[in-house]
C-alpha cells in the first residue's frame, strides 16, 4: 500500500576527471587481474577546486532544476558524506545558502559511513508524511578516502546525488514501505584526526555489507508481502562491482534487474551516492508502474531497504535536467600524478 | 592568504548565487555587485539574479601563480559575457588552456576558489567550465 510520501524529482553529479585502474595497478606493483576482479576499470576524481560541498550543491541545483519548486518551499536540507570539508561547521548551510533554501529550514549533516545520506532519505520521508515540511531536499556526496596503496584505491572515488522528498501526489516515484536494519559491527571506521579509513578487509563481506542489506531487504519484502519477482529492479549499495551481484543473487534477483542501477563500473564507489546514484539512473529510465527496490548500506553497519512504486510524472521530468549518463559520459582521464595534485597529496612549502 | 570571515559571510550571497545589480537609471546590470552604476553612478540599484550560462568574450592563461594557487596552475581567467548581456570575470575550470576558446559557451558552477591552508576558512563561489552537458532536452 503506498504510502503519503515519495520522490517528487532527483539530481546526480559525476566531476569530470578519471583514473584509470591500470594506473593504481602500475604505481603500486598490484597483480593486474585485480580491478577485473573487482568489476572496476576506472573511478571518477574531483577537480582541485571539488569538494562534497560543491559536488553536492550541483547534484542539488540539479533536482530542484527538474522538480521546478521554489527553494523556500523546502523545509529541510539533509547532508549525508564521509568526506566533510570542516570537521566542525555544517556542509547542508553552504548548500542551502547557495540554493536559496535559507533561513526558515533546518539543515543537518549526517554520518553513518555510505548510508548517511540514506538516513537522511528516511527522515524527509518521514517529515513530509507527517506533514511538518512540504519539501525535503537530501543529498549523498563524498570524495571517498583511501590509504594511497590500499586495496580500497581501486574504488573510492567522487560524486554526489540529491533527491527533492515531497507528497506522493507530486511525486515521480512513490514510497511504499522501507525497513532499516542496523547493528554494531567494525567494518570499516576512521578515527577522528586520521586522514583515511581503515577496514577489516574480508571482514567487510559476510557479517557487513551481506548480512546487512540481506537483513533489511528481506524485513521489507516480509512486512510488504512482496517477493523478488514482484520488483522491476533492484539497486544495492555498490563498494565494487560484485558484491551488488552477488547479494542480489542470494536474495534472488537476476543480473538483469541490477545492471540498470549499477554505476560502480563506470565511475567507481561514490560512498554516499553510491546506491542512490544507481536509483537516479534507474528513473531515468523506468516506466510508470514499475517498482524499484533501492538497498543502501552503510558501514557501522546498517542497511535501508526502500520499495518505490514509479508514477505517470516520471516521464516529465527526465530531460529537465543533466542525466547520470552525461555526466558518466563526459569524462578525461588523467594520471595519478595530476589526481594526486587535484587531491593535495602533496606536500608543498611556501616560498 | 588570510580569509576574513566577516568578507566570506559579507559577498556570499552574490559569490553562490550570481547576484548582480540592475541599475533602475540606464538599465545596465554588472558583476559584482557595487554601490553605484559602474556605467551612470547612480545609486538607484536592484539586485538579479544573472543567468547562469554565456560565452567566452577573452581569455588570459596566468603559469606563474601567486602562493596558493599553484596546485591550480596554469589559471585560466575570462570575461564571460551572459545570456542578459552582463560581463563577469571569472575563472574557467574543468578545461585545458588548448581547449579554451573565444565564442566557447560555458556554465556557472560553484566551486572552492580560495582556501587558507588546512586549518582556516574555505571561500566557496561561482566559476565556469565549458557547457558540456545538454540540458532541458527530452
Amino acid at each position: 500500500m503506498a504510502r503519503d510520501s515519495g520522490i517528487v524529482s532527483w539530481g546526480a553529479y559525476v566531476p569530470r576527471y578519471r583514473l584509470k585502474a591500470e594506473e593504481i595497478v602500475n604505481l603500486w606493483g598490484w597483480d593486474s587481474n585485480i580491478p577485473k576482479n573487482l568489476n572496476v576499470a576506472e573511478k571518477a576524481v574531483e577537480n582541485v577546486d571539488e569538494d562534497s560541498i560543491t559536488m553536492g550543491f550541483e547534484a542539488a541545483y540539479n533536482a530542484i532544476l527538474r522538480a521546478n519548486i521554489n527553494p523556500k518551499r523546502i523545509g529541510a536540507v539533509f547532508f549525508g558524506t564521509e568526506s566533510k570539508p570542516y570537521a566542525v561547521k555544517p556542509s547542508a548551510t553552504v548548500i542551502a545558502e547557495a540554493l536559496g533554501v535559507t533561513p526558515a529550514t533546518m539543515a543537518s549533516d549526517l554520518e553513518f559511513a555510505c548510508r548517511a545520506a540514506s538516513e537522511g532519505l528516511r527522515s524527509a520521508l518521514a517529515l513530509v508524511e507527517s506533514k511538518y515540511i512540504e519539501y525535503g531536499l537530501v543529498i549523498g556526496s563524498d570524495t571517498a578516502q583511501a590509504n594511497p596503496g590500499d586495496v580500497l584505491e581501486y574504488t573510492a572515488s567522487s560524486g554526489a546525488v540529491a533527491f527533492i522528498v515531497g507528497p506522493s501526489k507530486e511525486a515521480a516515484a512513490i514510497l511504499e514501505g522501507v525497513y532499516t536494519y542496523v547493528t554494531d559491527t567494525p567494518d570499516f571506521w576512521r578515527r577522528g584526526l586520521s586522514p583515511y579509513p581503515k577496514h577489516g578487509e574480508a571482514f567487510t563481506g559476510e557479517p557487513a555489507y551481506f548480512s546487512h542489506i540481506e537483513g533489511a531487504v528481506r524485513g521489507l519484502m516480509e512486512s510488504l508481502g512482496l517477493k523478488p519477482d514482484d520488483f522491476d529492479y533492484a539497486v544495492f549499495h555498490q563498494p565494487n562491482g560484485t558484491f551488488p551481484l552477488r547479494v542480489g543473487r542470494r536474495l534472488g534477483f537476476p543480473k538483469e534487474k541490477i545492471l540498470p542501477g549499477l554505476v560502480t563500473p563506470l565511475i567507481g564507489n561514490t560512498y554516499n551516492a553510491s546506491a542512490l546514484i544507481g536509483f537516479a539512473r534507474v528513473l531515468e529510465q523506468a516506466r510508470p508502474g514499475q517498482r524499484i527496490l533501492v538497498a543502501p548500506f552503510g558501514s557501522g553497519a546498517g542497511s535501508d531497504a526502500y520499495s518505490f512504486v514509479v508514477t505517470d510524472r516520471v516521464n516529465g521530468l527526465r530531460g529537465k535536467a543533466p542525466r547520470v549518463d552525461d555526466y558518466i559520459n563526459a569524462k578525461k582521464y588523467v594520471s595519478y600524478a595530476v589526481h594526486a595534485k587535484m587531491r593535495g597529496l602533496y606536500r608543498r612549502i611556501a616560498n | 592568504m588570510r580569509l576574513s570571515p566577516a568578507q566570506i559571510w559579507r559577498t556570499r550571497i552574490p559569490r553562490y548565487r550570481l547576484i548582480g545589480k540592475e541599475c533602475k537609471k540606464c538599465g545596465r546590470r554588472h558583476y559584482p555587485p557595487r554601490p553605484a552604476c559602474p556605467y551612470c553612478g547612480s545609486r538607484e540599484l536592484i539586485e538579479v539574479e544573472l543567468p547562469r550560462t554565456g560565452v567566452i568574450e577573452s581569455f588570459t592563461v596566468i603559469y606563474t601563480v601567486m602562493e596558493g594557487f599553484k596546485d591550480r596552475a596554469p589559471l585560466i581567467i575570462a570575461t564571460v559575457k551572459l545570456d542578459d548581456g552582463t560581463r563577469v570575470v571569472a575563472p574557467i575550470t574543468d578545461a585545458e588552456p588548448e581547449d579554451v576558446r573565444t565564442g566557447m559557451r560555458v556554465e556557472a558552477v560553484l566551486r572552492r576558489i580560495r582556501d587558507d591552508g588546512s586549518y582556516g576558512l574555505i571561500g566557496y563561489g561561482t566559476v565556469f567550465r565549458p557547457t558540456i552537458l545538454v540540458h532541458k532536452t527530452s
